[in-house]
């Protein structure tokens, strides 16, 4: 396995991004140390001889759980009331937001 | 008085369960300010809930199994029309449209929702030290955390707020708290407990599970919430076990193996780090205690048990990452307005997450992220493989296995927070568990050398939950 | 295609990405209804607005009609995985998409053509729809818009995503895959396939290369293309500024390209080098899917025969190519068609009266009253023009021709009365019919227009042209032409 280079300053500022985050340089200093040192100690799997493991998306052997393709009898769907009344903004009956300013990625 | 005589009481007409409400109601007025155990009490909520039960007595209907007895939830559960907070300022004064299956089986068996307890943010922390709204204390020692995420609830139970609370359980957060409150805590089976309405963290490890003072109560309420549920996909097609008939079963001809991995110690050649000897003292003294009581118990090697903190903080925060992206200011909970929308969800999510849930999702975003997924998710997972293999090839001569709950007995208030990393160990236990989706719970055996509690850790393969409960109730009986 | 070969030396390589809203009751992964346009956020439920705590579980449906989708097209049919494609938006929920990425239900498929060709199919599997934003003030585009509002209503619909092989060559091909993928969506039930409506969307990938090379040239994405006519007008944009980049020394760069309607171009939306980090990863909340053979086998047993089957059904009924039966079944007149040659109508007549005088549907036209006027018709009892009159009152309310025919007066000329009109036309046209009888094929075959013209305009369109065309053929053979 190719030796990784230390997560810096700059990779932490780009994940942040990703993530809609924003810090301030301070807290960027802060956080590039702190997951960098976890990241050190995730170090100790690379000694581990992983060729042939398959990954482990879910501890459970299913598969195939379906539903049939019914509307839910009784008062689950009926939220729209709710919903639109918890929202931060709303108008004439769909969510509000500042402009999107382009389309999605 | 125990959860399951209270019931009695209740369903025989022997007490009322405003009584018991009541009851509880200044319990908590007595101690709450100081422990923080509560994000919300519903006293007006509870009494209102206990009446309906006591009218139903009355009529000649049967409640159910938790007639009457009050139980506290963790502020993940979703309640509808009642604040849902995770701890987070984010979904401050949220209140979701439905509730959680485990929630509505609870009220299905006759319980009184009592309050929603407080929690490291998102459930991520050991020490509910990471609430948007202030730490919880230990009961046993106010000066000390109460373990975590799931402080709150193991606190409530620890105070005698409520006789039950349910926790969630990503990497340890029902266990360790248990472990640190001095109460029982379980970790079902992954799918044994549905999720529907458990606001997610780490999706392929997280299961709701009970607290409780006693190992019968756990049964009960664990009961009571489990068995399939068609609205998660990842629920075990099986009915909720039968675990309150089997506690009195005892443990002879069981094997259970002590996992030398999880031992510490100069003498255990691989080990994790950071097991304290008193700790380790008391695993050993439940070891000869289940002996005494008819088991086989030996030593068991469970190798890749010592990866498992590594790939927990791979998977947990990748999955934690993709699942708090929806916490973005358009839909529900708080919106910090801006310009645009990008800005807009960068101004709330900004303001509205604390620093160890931002920690989390930067560095899941990290490992799923381009050119890394493979050097980090991917190995992770592959790791998780290789830890459930392990206990499958210890299954093959256990039953059951036994380690520390925690490396040690609860710590001081703002012991760890400045160092992520040290507060991650305090979860070195119970993590290998999640991994391999395998049953584990914390039963008080004695004390340390500070007088607080020791928990250990019962673990069983997939669906064993009735052995496990069996040497719990041995323990329990056994406990010094 | 050398007749789509729009510009000279270069040859335009195209594969396409089809999104398919499937016909569904309900949603992908939750109970509400799989039903918008309406009131907005009405079929929502804490599962189509990611709200938190909620979970997915997965239509059997969509399931079963994305099969169908793979099984008209040919594809592997394989266990399939859903993943996160995590990106922010606000029309999507979760702020992630669950969609199939590694390892898609339907693998490696074909399309066939109308005309025989195939075209390879490289996947085609099962994602959800987002939810729709409508952006306000700037006149209500994107990039000018004060604010946007969002509804549900569509989130969580189930799509099926097909993407075809880069095995087409023009605007043409392009327009004939995405037809005869229609007809087989709509054929099968997966969709309505309304690309109108935007119930089905295409993505291009176009590319050139010079011709006689055999590499792929860079592609380019081009994006919003919401008819056919602008798909065909967006290809050939595309294609044109790509030629001309490399005509010109420069080179095409890897890009995602928005089409626009209004100024007829391609702009730019971003390079390959800002693709986005969507960070996939499975999908915790739901398991594998893995389709037993038996499902599958009761899936394809139920399926409706596929439009390339119908074309080869009337064809060899017809008794002609399958490519000259592809309007017709493209109408779903096919059966009628069919059942009408069975009836003993001549399949000639029939499929001349679907494509030219079915345009607007069959209506109350059924297969025995078509048989029995194109009996009438070739039996010399209707002209051309009267059988096309009765069958305007076949599709209007059905009935027996023959009463339809005598309601119109229409009774067949009586053929002697018809040759003493053309006696009398060519008598009264002596440079025609010279042109006629001594004419080549070309000048014969305009005379012979000629002379029909002047007996449909001395009967106001009665007489039967081909009877007529045999009575002139008659008389100049008489003349020892």
């Amino acid at each position: 396995m190719p030796e990784k280079p230390r997560l810096n300053r700059e990779d932490v500022a780009h994940v942040a991004d990703l993530a809609r985050l924003a810090l301030t340089d301070d807290e960027l200093d802060a956080f590039t140390g702190q997951l960098a040192d976890v990241l050190d100690h995730a170090a100790d799997l690379e000694a581990l001889d992983l060729d042939g493991v398959p990954p482990m998306a879910n501890p459970l052997p299913l598969v195939n759980v379906l539903r049939l393709d019914e509307p839910e009898p009784g008062t689950r769907a009926d939220i729209r009331a709710e919903v639109l009344d918890a929202a931060p903004s709303v108008e004439d009956g769909r969510f509000r937001v500042p402009p999107v300013l382009g389309e999605a990625p | 008085m125990s959860a399951r005589s209270t019931a009695d009481a209740v369903r025989a007409g022997e007490r009322s369960a405003r009584s018991v409400v009541e009851e509880h109601l200044a319990a908590i007025d007595a101690r709450e300010d100081e422990i923080h155990a509560f994000n919300l009490v519903m006293a007006d909520e509870a009494l209102t809930q206990a009446d309906d039960v006591d009218r139903r007595i009355a009529e000649g209907e049967d409640p159910g199994p938790l007639a009457g007895v009050p139980v506290a939830l963790k502020d993940n559960l979703c309640t509808r029309g009642i604040d849902t907070t995770c701890g987070s300022r984010i979904l401050e004064g949220w209140r979701p449209p439905y509730d959680a299956t485990a929630v509505e089986r609870l009220v299905a068996a006759g319980a009184v929702v009592i309050g929603k307890t407080n929690c490291d943010e998102f459930a991520m922390g050991s020490s509910t030290e990471n609430s948007a709204f202030g730490p919880t204390r230990n009961p046993l020692d106010t000066s000390r955390v109460p373990g975590g995420s799931s402080g709150g609830s193991a606190a409530a139970v620890a105070a005698g707020f409520a006789p039950l609370a349910l926790g969630s359980d990503t990497g340890g957060s029902i266990r360790q708290p248990a472990a640190l409150c001095g109460t029982v805590g379980v970790k079902p089976t992954y799918g044994r407990v549905s999720r529907y309405g458990l606001v997610a963290f780490g999706s392929s490890l997280d299961q709701v599970g009970p607290f409780a003072a006693s190992v019968e109560d756990a049964a009960l309420l664990l009961e009571a919430i489990g068995g399939h549920d068609p609205r998660d996909s990842t629920s075990i097609p099986e009915a909720s076990p039968d675990l309150l008939g089997v506690l009195g079963q005892g443990v002879e001809g069981l094997r259970i193996g002590i996992i030398s991995e999880l031992m510490g110690g100069p003498d255990q050649a691989a080990s994790v780090e950071g097991i304290a000897e008193d700790v380790r003292a008391r695993v050993e003294q439940a070891a000869e205690a289940l002996a005494a009581a008819g088991a086989t118990v030996e030593h068991a090697s469970v190798p890749s048990t010592i990866y498992g903190l590594s790939a927990y903080y791979l998977i947990a925060p990748a999955e934690a990452s993709s699942n708090l992206a929806r916490f973005d200011g358009v839909r529900f909970g708080l919106r910090v307005d801006a310009d645009t929308a990008p800005e807009m969800n960068t101004a709330t999510r900004t303001a509205g997450f604390g620093d160890e849930v931002k920690r989390r999702i930067m560095l899941g975003t990290y490992a799923l992220s381009a050119g890394y997924y493979d050097a980090y998710y991917g190995r992770s997972q592959k790791v998780r493989t290789l830890i459930q293999r392990d206990f499958s090839r210890a299954y093959e001569s256990f039953d059951l296995l036994l380690s520390p709950t925690a490396p040690t007995t609860a710590f001081p208030l703002g012991d760890k927070t400045d160092d992520p990393m040290l507060m991650y160990l305090a979860d070195v236990c119970t993590i290998p568990s999640n991994l391999a989706g395998h049953p584990a719970m914390s039963v008080p055996f004695g004390t340390g050398d500070d007088g607080l509690p020791v928990g250990v850790q019962v673990l069983a393969p997939a669906l064993a939950e009735a052995t496990m409960f069996r040497a719990a109730a041995v323990l329990e009986g056994t406990a010094p | 295609m050398s007749d789509q070969a729009l510009i000279p030396g270069w040859e335009v390589v195209i594969g396409l990405e089809v999104h398919a809203e499937l016909a569904t009751v309900t949603k992908m992964f939750s109970s509400a209804l799989n039903r918008f346009g309406g009131e907005p956020n009405t079929n929502i439920d804490p599962v189509s607005l990611g709200l938190p705590g909620s979970l997915p579980v997965l239509n059997e449906k969509a399931v079963e009609l994305a099969i169908r989708v793979g099984l008209a097209l040919d594809c592997v049919i394989q266990p399939s995985v859903f993943s996160r494609k995590n990106y922010f938006y606000p029309d999507m929920p979760k702020d992630f998409q669950i969609s199939q990425y590694d390892l898609p239900i339907n693998g490696i498929g074909s399309l066939e053509l109308p005309d025989g060709r195939r075209i390879g199919i490289e996947r085609a599997h099962l994602e959800e729809d987002t939810g729709k934003s409508t952006h306000v003030g700037g006149g209500g585009r994107i990039h000018e818009a004060g604010h946007s509002l969002i509804d549900y209503n569509r989130s969580g619909v189930p799509l099926i995503e097909i993407v075809s092989a880069p095995d087409m060559r023009g605007a043409e091909d392009a327009r004939a895959y995405v037809s005869e993928l229609r007809s087989i969506l709509v054929a099968i039930g997966a969709s309505d396939g309304k690309m109108e409506e935007g119930s089905m969307r295409v993505d291009c990938n176009v590319s050139v290369r010079r011709q006689g090379t055999t590499e792929l040239g860079t592609r380019c994405e081009v994006k919003n293309i919401n008819s056919l006519r602008s798909m065909g007008r967006a290809i050939e944009y595309e294609a044109r500024r790509q030629v001309d980049l490399l005509e010109s020394g420069e080179r095409v760069q890897q890009q995602t390209r928005h089409w626009n309607e209004d100024d007829g171009r391609t702009h730019k939306l971003r390079s390959k080098e800002e693709a986005y980090d969507y960070r996939y990863f499975p999908e915790p909340d739901l398991v594998p899917v893995e389709p037993s053979e038996e499902w599958i086998a009761e899936i394809r047993a139920a399926l409706p025969m596929l439009p390339r089957e119908r074309r080869r059904r009337l064809a060899d009924a017809a008794g002609v190519e399958p490519s000259d039966t592809a309007l017709t079944v493209q109408r779903g007149m096919d059966d009628l068609a069919v059942d009408a040659i069975a009836a003993g109508a001549d399949a000639e007549r029939v499929l001349v009266h679907v494509e030219n005088n079915l345009a607007d549907g069959a209506g109350e036209l059924t297969a025995a009253p078509f048989a029995a006027l194109v009996a009438m018709e070739t039996g010399g009892d209707l002209t051309a023009t009267q059988a096309k009159t009765v069958l305007a009152d076949l599709v209007a309310s059905g009935g027996d021709p023959a009463a339809h025919a005598a309601a119109h007066g229409f009774e067949a000329m009586d053929t002697s009365e018809l040759e003493a009109l053309v006696d009398r036309i060519i008598a009264q046209h002596p440079d025609d019919w010279d042109g006629f009888v001594g004419g080549d094929d070309k000048e014969r075959r305009k005379k012979a227009g000629f002379f029909v013209g002047q007996v449909m305009k001395a009967t106001r369109g009665q007489a039967d042209g081909r009877i007529v065309n045999e009575l002139l053929a008659q008389r100049a053979d008489g003349q020892g032409a």
